[in-house]
């Protein structure tokens, strides 16, 4: 009786407010359309500054592409993206992205390739690589500093390329996939530290995934996608107090918030368990 | 057993049984000396023409040095031209593609008798052979970059220079470093060519005059000293790569092995 109550509670909250004073990013009915196919159908999404919001969906609903268009790296076919008010034309710089796989260049070793962040943006020396030091040590690859990416597994990779995200400590940060290679057991150990780094700077978060115990571990509201050609589903409050122990996974709570973002892809089957 | 491992005693090692098996194979079907001369032969001709030999290399390395380089320092700008404009592409290609088709030896005696018998028609043939293959090889390096690769940059907000040299160059260069091994070895064979149609020096009017006097063992040693230069060349190529680009996925047993 109570996880029905819980999710008549969610669905409630599904359409949040329109103009909130502190919102972030902003899409009005915004799609996307690659030629004459539709990639995404209109969005109505806001993101309030030091929020942390999961995207869930099937695959090929257009998340990757949702998450492009807030970097500013694809140009929307129509409506309107507003990043703190403005519109959004052309690569956005103060994000960090985080792709599914960890692209580090093969000839740079972990910090030179963290480093990279603060050439391209001629960051001071000195204080990036104090600042890219403190990360690695956050992201335990101390001692691996001068080892290149393939001598590094592919969760360490993975770090690594988040410690380059965080760098330059950006408002936003956009992440696709980050811990989709990872086994269960690392990606519980990062999803902890994602949420440690978050409650510490309160970064404005999107973050794209196929686990559903993850988008409810980690986020403040959790979008569920459809189908192609991509919208939104529904919109779920995850109303779990912070900061959340890996042992809320078992509450009942979770279970019926999982349960009903689950139920929206019976027909589907197409997300991963956790 | 360790120094039978090593990589320069095993091909030395197939040399020498290869040899042998020319000595023995000579012997056994008593194949006459004016079709293949013994080793031996061979090897004493080489010896007694040695400093003709050694002077006349120079020459056919001049060329194949200057033709390479040519290949090089023309071909990977125009690649880079060719990867980054559809348009240049779509304009060059087909035409580079076509130029390749035309048989470089048929066209050698033109080059004759538009720039003499000096080194520069024999540098024009060894570039036309050995730029091809920088060219492609070069343009495929410059286009395999990610696209996650791409907007990352972007999103840090890269200048077109930066992401230039800081990405695009150095991810490019593991394929213009074979595309390189590539052409040196078509080089020579370029320098040679040259050689045959127009010229009073080098390893290739020597084989062209052995072979004139059927000068077998003559004829032989030109090809033996032909093959040194090659591989030579290949393996001061090789080298360079290994040291330019000890992260790359082909050097990487050799590095873990040197720790
Ligand atoms: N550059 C492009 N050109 C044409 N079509 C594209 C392009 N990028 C994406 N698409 C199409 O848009 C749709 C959405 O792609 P997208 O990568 O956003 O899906 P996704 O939800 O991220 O999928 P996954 O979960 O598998 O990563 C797909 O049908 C894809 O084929
Ligand atoms: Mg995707």
């Amino acid at each position: 009786m109570r996880s029905l109550r819980a999710s008549e509670e969610m669905m409630t909250n599904r359409f949040p407010k329109q103009v909130d004073r502190s919102t972030l990013i902003q899409l009005n009915g915004v799609t996307k359309k690659f030629g004459s196919f539709e990639a995404l159908k209109p969005i109505d999404l806001s993101i309030r500054e030091g929020e942390f919001v999961s995207v869930v969906g099937p695959s090929g609903c257009g998340k990757s592409t949702l998450l492009k268009l807030v970097a500013g790296l694809a140009p929307i076919s129509d409506g309107e993206l507003l990043l703190a008010g403005k519109k959004i034309s052309g690569p956005q710089t103060d994000v960090g992205i985080v792709f599914q796989s960890s692209v580090l260049l093969a000839w740079r070793n972990i910090i030179d390739n963290i480093l990279l962040q603060a050439e391209m943006r001629n960051m001071n020396k000195a204080e990036a690589r104090s600042r890219a030091e403190a990360l690695i040590a956050m992201a335990g690859l101390q001692g691996f500093e001068k080892k290149y990416p393939w001598q590094l597994s592919g969760g360490m990779q993975q770090r690594a390329s988040i410690c380059r995200a965080l760098l330059h400590d950006p408002q936003v940060l956009l992440m696709d996939e980050p811990f989709g290679a990872l086994d269960a057991m690392t990606r519980e150990k990062m999803n902890v530290e994602l949420q440690r780094i978050w409650l510490e700077s309160r970064k404005t978060v999107l973050l794209i995934t196929h686990s559903i115990p993850e988008a409810v571990y980690l986020s403040d509201r959790v979008v569920v996608m459809s189908e192609r050609p991509g919208s939104i589903a529904a919109i779920y409050d995850i109303d779990l107090p912070r900061p959340r122990d890996l042992s809320v996974m078992a509450s009942t709570q979770f279970a019926s918030y999982t349960k009903t973002i689950r139920q929206h892809f019976y027909a589907q089957g197409s997300l991963d368990d956790h | 057993m360790r120094s039978i491992n090593s990589p320069i005693v095993r091909p030395v090692l197939l040399v020498l049984f290869l040899v042998l098996v020319w000595d023995l194979a000579i012997r056994l079907f008593d194949i006459p000396a004016y079709l293949i001369p013994a080793p031996i032969d061979v090897a004493v001709q080489m010896y007694a023409q040695w400093p003709m030999l050694l002077a006349e290399t120079i020459p056919t390395l001049q060329a194949t040095i200057g033709g390479f380089l040519l290949s090089v320092v023309i071909g990977v700008p125009l690649a880079m031209l060719i990867a980054y404009s559809r348009t240049i592409e779509s304009y060059v290609y087909p035409l580079l593609v076509f130029s390749q088709s035309i048989p470089k030896v048929a066209i050698a005696p033109l080059f004759v008798v538009w720039f003499g018998f000096g080194l520069f028609p024999k540098v024009i043939v060894a570039f036309l052979l050995g730029f091809f293959p920088i060219v492609v090889s070069t343009v495929l390096g410059f286009k395999s970059l990610e696209s996650d690769m791409i907007d990352l940059a972007k999103s840090m907000g890269s200048t077109k220079l930066k992401m230039f040299y800081k990405i695009s160059l150095p991810n490019a260069l593991p394929a213009i470093f074979a595309s390189m091994k590539v052409s040196i070895t078509l080089a020579v064979v370029g320098a040679v060519v040259g050689e045959f149609v127009g010229s009073n020096s080098g390893i290739g009017y020597v084989l062209q005059r052995a072979n004139g006097n059927f000068d077998l063992p003559l004829m032989f040693s030109a090809l033996i000293i032909l093959s040194l230069m090659g591989v030579l060349l290949f393996v001061i190529i090789d080298i360079a790569e290994k040291l330019m680009l000890p992260w790359h996925i082909s050097n990487r047993l050799a590095t873990a092995g040197a720790h």
